[in-house]
Parts: C-alpha cells; sequence; structure tokens
C-alpha cells in the first residue's frame, strides 16, 4: 500500500487566531470526578465517543455469536433461547447504545466548533444526558443474567410477544429504554438550542455546515418520536404490571396497533441514524474532492423532505399484517418518493466529485464507501417497497441485508469517516494512513461478505431470527460469518488507529486538510478545551 | 425569557404535545378502525337483520376458526367448518363450548374477521361473543351465532373468515359483568 497522497498543509501555515486564549478560573476536579462533572462539549462528546465504541463492541461480539451460532445449520453452539436474546440485543445494542451515541457525540463535539459557540447550549444538561447512558446499558445488559434471561422478542419488541409472552425481566428493559430515550430527548433539546440560539454573529440557518443543518432536522425528529416510543413502552408497562389492555385481545386491545405505533416511531428513527451521516459525508467529499459542495440549498431541502417523509412511511414494515389495499397502495407509493430526495443526495455528491482533485485519505475512502454501498441499500430498500414483492421477502434475510447495509456501511461507515477526518481536530495529530487503509480494506471486504449474501439466502426463503436453517443456505451462511469475523477484527484496527492518534503522530496544524473550510479549522489542533470564547469572525462562503 | 429558555420551553411543550399524542392515537386508532372498518373488528353489540333480498346468484364461503388463548383450558367447536351462503340470506350456526378443566371459570371469545374489508358488510344478530361465558367444571354450554353478509358486500369477496379466540377472565371486575351477563351456563 504505497501513499501517494498530497502532503500535508505545514504547520507553518497554521492560523490560530481564536480560541486557545482561555485562562482557567478555578481549580478544575481531577481524576474520575473531572469526567463525572464535566460540563464541557469536548470532554462530553469524547465520552459518548468512548461509550458509543465500547457498546459497539458488545453488540458486536453478540453479533458474532448469531453468526458462529449459523456457521453451519444444526444447533451447535447455543440454545435457541439464548440465540434470541442475542439477536435482539445486538439490535438494541447497536441501535440505542452505539450509534444514536456515536452521532451525539460527534455533535457534541462539533456542532459548537462549526457554528462558533463556546459550548452547548445547556452544559449541566449535556452531562445528565450522557450520565444516563452507562445506566441504562449496564441495565440492559444486566437483563442477561436475570432468571428468564433478557430480552428475547426482537428488537421492534412487538406485542405480545413482549408482554403476554415476554421474560420477566422486560420491566427492567423498558425502564432502560426509558432512560435512553430521556437522554437522546435531552440531547437533541441541547442541540436544538444551541443551533438555534448560538451561532456566530452573521451564520444564517443557510451558512450552516451541512452536519449542523442535519443534525437539526435529526433533532427535531427526536423530538417528535421519542415521546412516541417512551409512549409505547410505557403502555406496555401498564400491560404487564397493571393489567390494562393496551395490546391485548382479551381485553379489548389490538396488537396490530402496537406495530402502527412503534413504526410511528421506528421509521422516522431509521432516519435519525442516517441523517447525521449525510452530514458527514457531505463535509468530508468537498474537502478531499477540493471542490464547494455542489447543490448546497437542495441538499438542505432534501434532508428536510427525507424528514417529513418518514412519518408518513410507517407500514410498509407491515404489508403483511393484513393491511387494506388502499393503505399497501399509499404506502407503497409514500416510500417510494423517499427514493427522489434521498437521490438528489447521491447525485450531488457524485456532482461533488466531478472534476475535483481527488485525494484519498482514510476518512474520504470510508466516505465513498459510503456512497456506493448506502447507495445499494438504499436499492434493496426500494424493492422491499414495492408491497406486492414484500410479501416474499418479508422476515426473510433479504430484509437484514438491506437495513444492515444503510446502518453498518452507511451510517457506521460515515461515523468512521468523521473519526478519521476530525481526529487532527481532536488530538492535534494526524490518524496513521497506512493503518487507515487496512481497516477501511478488512471493513469493506467484511461487510461486504457478510452482508451480500443475505440477499441470495433471502431472496431464497431464509427466515431471519431463526437459528436453525435448511440445508441449501449453508454456504452463503458460512460466506456471511467468515465475513463477519473479519469485520469483527479489522475494528481492533480502528481502535488501535484511534489510540495510536491520541498518543502522537505527525503534527496536524489548525487548517489540517488542504481543502477543509468550516470554521471548526480555525481552531488550533488539538481544539483547546475552551473555544470561541468570543464569536469568530464568521465570512459566509456562497455555496 | 432569554432565547434560549424560550427554544427549550418550545420544545419541551412540543415533546409533551407528543407523549398526550402517543396516548391519543389509542381511540383515534380504534375510531378510525371502526370507521373504515379494516382493522377486522365488529362492534360488540347485536344488530338486527337488514331487510334485504337474497342475492341467489352468488355464493360467499364462510369459514369458522375457533382457537384457546394462553392459560385457557377450554374448548370451542363449531357446527360447521365451512359453510357457503348467498349475501343478504340470514344464517344461524351453533357453537359449543366445554370447560375441560377442573374448576369453574369466566370466559370470552374475542371475535376478528378475514378480510377485514368484510366486517363493514357483517351483521351479527346474536353472538356469545356479546358476553362473557361463565362454566362450571366440565360443563358444556351451546351457543348460537346468527350473521348476515349484507349485499353490498364487495364482488371480490368470496371468502370471509371468522375467528374466535377464547380467553380467560380472571379479574375482578369481568366477573361482575359476567353475573349480569343474559347468558350464563348452566341457565340456557
Amino acid at each position: 500500500m504505497a501513499s501517494n497522497l498530497p502532503p500535508k498543509p505545514t504547520l507553518e501555515h497554521s492560523t490560530t487566531t481564536s480560541g486557545g486564549l482561555a485562562h482557567e478560573h478555578h481549580e478544575r476536579p481531577r481524576g474520575m470526578l473531572r469526567w463525572l462533572l464535566t460540563t464541557n462539549h469536548k470532554e462530553i462528546g469524547t465520552l459518548y465517543l468512548i461509550f458509543s465504541l465500547t457498546m459497539f463492541f458488545i453488540g458486536g461480539i453478540f453479533a458474532l455469536v448469531v453468526r458462529a451460532e449459523l456457521f453451519q445449520p444444526g444447533l451447535q453452539l447455543v440454545q435457541p433461547e439464548f440465540f434470541n436474546q442475542m439477536t435482539t440485543m445486538h439490535g438494541l445494542i447497536m441501535v440505542f447504545g452505539a450509534v444514536m451515541p456515536a452521532f451525539v457525540g460527534l455533535a457534541n463535539w462539533m456542532v459548537p466548533l462549526q457554528v462558533g459557540a463556546p459550548d452547548m447550549a445547556l452544559p449541566r444538561l449535556n452531562n445528565f444526558s450522557f450520565w444516563l447512558l452507562p445506566v441504562a446499558f449496564t441495565l440492559l445488559l444486566s437483563t442477561l443474567l436475570m432468571p428468564g434471561g433478557g430480552p428475547n422478542f426482537g428488537w421492534t419488541f412487538y406485542a405480545p410477544l413482549s408482554t403476554t409472552y415476554a421474560p420477566p425481566s422486560t420491566t427492567f428493559f423498558i425502564l432502560s429504554l426509558h432512560m435512553a430515550g430521556i437522554s437522546s430527548i435531552l440531547g437533541a433539546i441541547n442541540i436544538i438550542a444551541t443551533i438555534l440560539n448560538l451561532r456566530a454573529p452573521g451564520m444564517r440557518l443557510m451558512d450552516m455546515p451541512l452536519f449542523v443543518w442535519t443534525w437539526l432536522i435529526t433533532a427535531f425528529l427526536l423530538i417528535a418520536v421519542m415521546p412516541i416510543l417512551a409512549g409505547v413502552i410505557t403502555m406496555m408497562l401498564m400491560d404487564i404490571n397493571f393489567g390494562t389492555s393496551f395490546f391485548n385481545a382479551a381485553g379489548g386491545g389490538d396488537p396490530v396497533l402496537f406495530q402502527h405505533l412503534f413504526w410511528f416511531f421506528g421509521h422516522p428513527e431509521v432516519y435519525i441514524m442516517i441523517l447525521p451521516a449525510f452530514g458527514i459525508v457531505s463535509a468530508i467529499i468537498p474537502t478531499f474532492a477540493r471542490k464547494p459542495l455542489f447543490g448546497y440549498a437542495s441538499m438542505v431541502y432534501a434532508t428536510a423532505s427525507i424528514a417529513i417523509l418518514s412519518f408518513l412511511v410507517w407500514a410498509h414494515h407491515m404489508f403483511v399484517v393484513g393491511l387494506p389495499l388502499v393503505a399497501e397502495l399509499f404506502f407503497m407509493f409514500t416510500t417510494m418518493l423517499i427514493a427522489v430526495p434521498t437521490g438528489v443526495k447521491v447525485f450531488n455528491w457524485i456532482a461533488t466529485l466531478f472534476q475535483g482533485s481527488i485525494t484519498f485519505e482514510t476518512a474520504m475512502l470510508f466516505a465513498l464507501a459510503f456512497v456506493v454501498l448506502f447507495s445499494i441499500g438504499g436499492f434493496s430498500g426500494l424493492m422491499l417497497a414495492i408491497a406486492p414483492a414484500d410479501f416474499q421477502y418479508h422476515d426473510t434475510y433479504f430484509v437484514v441485508a438491506h437495513f444492515h447495509y444503510v446502518l453498518v456501511p452507511g451510517a457506521i461507515f460515515a461515523i468512521m469517516a468523521g473519526v478519521y477526518y476530525w481526529l487532527p481536530k481532536w488530538t492535534g495529530h494526524y490518524p496513521d494512513e497506512r493503518l487507515g487503509r487496512w481497516h477501511f480494506w478488512m471493513s469493506v471486504i467484511g461487510v461486504n461478505l457478510t452482508f451480500f449474501p443475505m440477499h441470495f439466502s433471502g431472496l431464497a426463503g431464509m427466515p431471519r431470527r431463526i437459528p436453525d436453517y435448511a440445508l441449501q443456505f449453508a454456504d452463503f451462511n458460512m460466506v456471511s460469518s467468515v465475513g463477519a469475523l473479519m469485520f469483527g477484527v479489522s475494528q481492533l484496527l480502528f481502535v488501535w488507529g484511534v489510540i495510536k492518534c491520541v498518543r502522537g503522530g505527525e503534527k496536524a496544524p489548525a487548517k489540517a486538510w488542504e481543502g477543509a473550510e468550516d470554521l471548526e479549522w480555525s481552531v488550533p489542533s488539538p481544539a483547546p478545551l475552551h473555544t470561541f470564547d468570543t464569536p469568530p469572525d464568521f465570512k459566509p462562503v456562497t455555496h | 425569557m432569554n432565547p434560549v429558555q424560550r427554544t427549550v420551553f418550545r420544545t419541551v411543550l412540543a415533546l409533551m404535545g407528543m407523549f398526550a399524542f402517543a396516548f391519543a392515537l389509542v381511540p383515534l386508532y380504534d375510531a378510525f378502525c371502526q370507521v373504515t372498518g379494516i382493522n377486522g373488528k365488529v362492534g360488540d353489540q347485536p344488530r338486527s337483520i337488514a331487510n334485504e333480498e337474497v342475492d341467489t346468484s352468488r355464493y360467499v364461503t364462510v369459514q369458522f376458526i375457533t382457537r384457546s388463548g394462553k392459560g385457557m383450558p377450554w374448548q370451542l367447536e363449531v357446527e360447521h367448518r365451512q359453510m357457503r351462503v348467498h349475501p343478504g340470506q340470514p344464517t344461524e350456526v351453533n357453537f359449543a363450548f366445554s370447560n375441560n378443566s377442573g374448576k369453574a371459570l369466566t370466559g370470552r371469545a374475542v371475535p376478528s374477521v378475514s378480510p377485514s374489508q368484510a366486517s363493514l358488510h357483517l351483521r351479527k344478530v346474536q353472538c356469545f361473543c356479546f358476553e362473557e361465558q361463565h362454566l362450571e367444571a366440565g360443563e358444556r354450554l351451546e351457543a348460537p351465532l346468527v350473521f348476515q353478509l349484507t349485499r353490498d358486500l364487495p364482488p371480490d369477496i368470496n371468502t370471509v373468515t371468522l375467528v374466535y379466540t377464547l380467553y380467560p377472565v380472571t379479574d375482578s371486575q369481568s366477573q361482575l359483568q359476567a353475573q349480569t351477563s343474559p347468558v350464563r351456563g348452566g341457565g340456557v
């Protein structure tokens, strides 16, 4: 892997106009207390990212248990009951513990820097919303050790599986999900308050970097749907413990109502997990193509359209539940409509690349892989949107392939791209490009080995969430399991690369990347604890 | 109020609104389904027979499925598993509850109609599903279902499936309802 990357910007050119001048007003707590009591957006951002990485590995180990069991047909390693707990916990941990906190962590670090704010608008609330998470997930993980086991009903926890037939630990699961939800809500309030009120003088909404824009829209989605999730799990709690019958047909309730409520939350939730990724990629591609982003305004409008449409498509998860024909048609067409704003984004990224002076730093590699592989996930999504075809694909590995393509090489790759992109700002050192490339190629090959064969086994009829399968799926599953192990191991390279970058490496100037233009590159690298104590001098660039 | 406080106040207001909306969706969903008849639920009140000419040119297959929910030691049998009826024709079919357990129990049969659009055109004149049943240990109770499929049943519906699921009724409040219910084991 010979490096033919351009020379990095030299330290002499670095500008240290703002930030770094903060004087320490008082003795700061040291050791553990420093992290427990911190109200600094950068420290809290770091805490979020470390927490998310930890959860990523725990959820990853659960996924590897699943893949190990599926390596061969038949039951070898785990009992079906435990297998169900593994699939469920893998989903819950990855969605609520890994992807969402990672984006909140990136927002904590970068949103104040990108809008020229000294900190988040509500620093103490920020501390609280982070520290809810370790408590919530310790509680969630502890259910695995309880009598009857942990949640075993899939991450979508459909009633009555999660009420009438649920293990006794379900009440703890509900409590931990409530805490994780409150954490997300408080984080969203903080981000909205920061973006709307603390922008540098002269920065209009349409001057904001796209990562800030996508997070603003994501935060509004969180405000709109996390209360719905809270409502659903509260109803579950009452059904289980207080004898109500929201989802119990015996008492006049309706289990299908659960699915409607869940997906009314759940579909916007999947966009919560991808919109900030769009923002990160929209920062990285222009930087390494050395061109301004093509179609800035259309990117903003496309993001907003996706967010609005996300409220009108929920029942495409429920095509086989017995919907009337008119509903199948409605949800089929609204779902396909989402391809339009998403297509606008993909074409804008490609147009940004067109005739650019492209270099392939690790961040750019991940961003480009995002565009290609996320599009594959988008296309399989279009196939699933076709209601009559969905009757074949529903609850098969085709669905698993689809949502893993949009979440792993989608959301996760974007997060990793963001980490490689902003590491110089966080640590003051460039990440090791050679190690980064190894990580990238191992991940790309691993991800595709894992999830591409799932399209085929799914179309051939292999059902999801089952620990055993028919013999004809054996080869596809073996390939998937090998790929999963490869992807999992390659993430150790990521951790190694990050630790190496924190400890040392080539020094980065304030403007670490030649083509990076946003405000965060005007503060020194590493960014001092306090930045923009006086608002920066913001000059709008024409988009 | 400074601008940050105003933003926070508004978002918290929106949050509480959405939380209330989640609970408001429960009655809204029921009302919506009742009006459009799209979740296969039929009303829990008896309805009169619509006076209309029987459409002898058309047959509709009506199937009955009976089953017992979790923790319900009863059996529900039906006289005919499947019958062919004309739209507009009132039909009676007998069901039999039997309590196979060693103790008295109250239960109820919860109905569901498939395809759900058919529920708008199904009129139940008499049904055991309107009430709870109380059966002594080992007791057997026969109860009729009288229904009519109206003539405006969409032409593409050729088969209508009526599902009855038995559930135990245990809490004290429902026991009171069972006492006032006209159909009781042994009383009929």
